[in-house]
C-alpha cells in the first residue's frame, strides 16, 4: 500500500472533493503527471483534462479546465475554474466548452491564437475521451 | 378624531401589512442561509487563490516584467468604480451605504482632478446614483433576472472589467460591496482589484517549481484572480442583502405589531366614550322627566 496524500479539489463555487488519495493524475499545461506522496513542490497551470485521483476506493475521475494545481510532498490541491465528476460531464457540457474555447479563438489576437487553438484542441481531445 | 369605523379600517390595514412584511422576513431568512452557504462553499478557493498569488507576485513582482494587471498602468489618472447593489429595495440601509461609500470616493477622486468612471451591477444603485454621477456611468450590469449567482455571472463582469483595462479605459479599478458580518451588521467595503493588491506578506513555507513559468502562471491567474474577487463580493453582497432585508423586516413587523395594539387601545377607548355618551343621554333624559 503506497501512502496517501491529502487530495483537495476545488471550484469557485465549491469544494468538489477532499479525501486522501495515493497518487493523482493531473492534465497539467505542459503535459500529464502524475503525483504521489513525497513529490517536490511544485505549481502547474492546467490545461482542459481528465484529473484521476486513485484512492483506497477506487479511481476517481474528473474533467477540469482552467485553474492550477499546487503540489507539494503531503498534499496536493487541485483549483479548477470548472470541474465536474466524469460521471456528470456530457456531452452538451464540454460542447458549452469547446463553444467558449472557438469564440475565444475568433476573438483572440494574432499572437494569441496559438494558445487559444491548443485549449480548442485540448476540449476536442477530452471529448474524445469521455465519449469512450 | 377618528371615527370607530376608520380606527377599525386602519387596524385592518397595518394588520395586512404586518403579515406581508412578516413573509419577507421568513423568506429572506431561508435566502440567507443558502447565500451564507454558497459564500462559505467559495471560500477555499478564494484563499487558495489569493495565497498563491500573493506568493508568485512576491517573487516576480519586483522584475520590470510583471504582467500589466499587477503592476499598473504606471499612472492613477482614471478610476474604475464598480459599486455592486442589490437588485430591490426594502433591505434597510444596505443600497445607501454602498452608495454612500462609492459617491463620498468618487467626489474625493474628482476633488483631486482625477477622471472617475462608473460601472454599475445592481437597479438600484444606478437609480441613487444616477442624480449627481451619471455623467461618469460607463456601464451596468443587469442580475434582476439572475435567480442565483453563479461564477459564470462573475466571470462576465471581469471580462468586461479586463477588456476596458486593455483598452487604457481605466488604471486603478475598485469594487464597492457591503461584507456580511452578521445579521445586523454589513460593511461596506472597498477593495481594489486592478492593480492587483495583497494584503500582509506571503510567506513562502516551500520552494516551488513552477510549469510553465512563474510570469506564465502568474499572467494566466491574475484575471482569474479578479474574476475570483468579483465572484467573493457578489457572493457577499448577496448574503449581506438578504441579512439587512431579514433585519428591517423584523423591525418593520415589530412596528406594525406595536401600532396596532397602540390604534386597538385608541379603538377600544372610543368606542368606551361612544358608550358612555350614550348612557349619560339616557340618564339625563330620564332625569329630566
Amino acid at each position: 500500500m503506497a501512502n496517501e496524500m491529502q487530495f483537495d479539489l476545488v471550484t469557485p463555487e465549491r469544494k468538489l472533493a477532499s479525501y486522501a488519495a495515493t497518487a493523482v493524475e493531473i492534465p497539467g499545461a505542459e503535459g500529464d503527471m502524475t503525483a504521489m506522496e513525497g513529490h517536490s513542490p511544485l505549481i502547474t497551470s492546467l490545461r482542459p483534462g481528465v484529473l484521476r485521483a486513485t484512492t483506497s476506493d477506487g479511481v476517481k475521475s474528473f474533467v477540469v479546465s482552467g485553474g492550477f494545481a499546487e503540489i507539494n510532498a503531503s498534499a496536493i490541491s487541485v483549483l479548477a475554474e470548472r470541474a465536474v465528476p466524469i460521471e456528470e460531464a456530457t456531452g452538451t457540457i464540454i460542447d458549452s466548452m469547446l463553444d467558449e474555447a472557438r469564440s475565444l479563438m475568433e476573438a483572440a489576437l494574432p499572437e494569441d491564437r496559438d494558445a487559444a487553438q491548443k485549449l480548442v484542441h485540448d476540449i476536442e481531445m477530452l471529448r474524445g475521451t469521455v465519449a469512450i | 378624531m377618528p371615527s370607530l369605523k376608520d380606527l377599525k379600517n386602519r387596524i385592518g390595514s397595518v394588520k395586512s401589512t404586518r403579515k406581508i412584511t412578516k413573509a419577507m422576513q421568513m423568506v429572506a431568512a431561508a435566502k440567507l442561509r443558502r447565500a451564507q452557504e454558497a459564500a462559505e462553499a467559495a471560500r477555499p478557493y478564494a484563499e487558495r487563490m489569493a495565497a498563491v498569488m500573493a506568493s508568485l507576485a512576491a517573487s516576480v513582482g519586483q522584475s520590470d516584467s510583471a504582467p500589466r494587471l499587477l503592476a499598473g498602468t504606471g499612472s492613477d489618472k482614471v478610476h474604475l468604480l464598480v459599486v455592486m447593489t442589490a437588485e430591490r429595495g426594502l433591505c434597510g440601509g444596505f443600497n445607501s451605504t454602498i452608495v454612500r461609500l462609492a459617491r463620498s470616493r468618487a467626489q474625493e477622486l474628482l476633488s483631486q482632478g482625477k477622471t472617475v468612471k462608473i460601472l454599475t451591477v445592481g437597479k438600484k444603485g444606478r437609480e441613487q446614483l444616477r442624480r449627481d454621477l451619471s455623467d461618469h456611468f460607463i456601464g451596468h450590469v443587469d442580475l434582476s433576472e439572475v435567480k442565483r449567482v453563479g461564477y459564470a455571472n462573475a466571470q462576465a463582469i471581469a471580462k468586461d472589467v479586463l477588456a476596458r483595462f486593455d483598452a487604457d479605459e481605466f488604471d486603478v479599478a475598485t469594487i464597492f460591496f457591503n461584507r456580511f458580518q452578521s445579521v445586523i451588521s454589513q460593511v461596506p467595503t472597498a477593495q481594489q482589484i486592478i492593480p492587483a493588491h495583497f494584503e500582509g506578506a506571503a510567506e513562502t513555507e516551500a520552494l516551488y517549481d513552477y510549469e510553465p513559468s512563474e510570469e506564465g502562471i502568474l499572467a494566466d491567474l491574475l484575471p482569474r484572480g479578479v474574476a475570483t474577487q468579483i465572484f467573493t463580493a457578489l457572493l457577499e453582497n448577496g448574503a449581506s442583502e438578504q441579512g439587512a432585508r431579514m433585519s428591517a423586516m423584523d423591525n418593520a413587523t415589530r412596528n406594525a405589531g406595536d401600532m396596532i395594539d397602540r390604534l386597538t387601545i385608541e379603538y377600544n377607548r372610543s368606542r368606551q366614550a361612544a358608550i358612555t355618551k350614550e348612557l349619560i343621554e339616557i340618564i339625563s333624559g330620564a332625569e329630566a322627566l
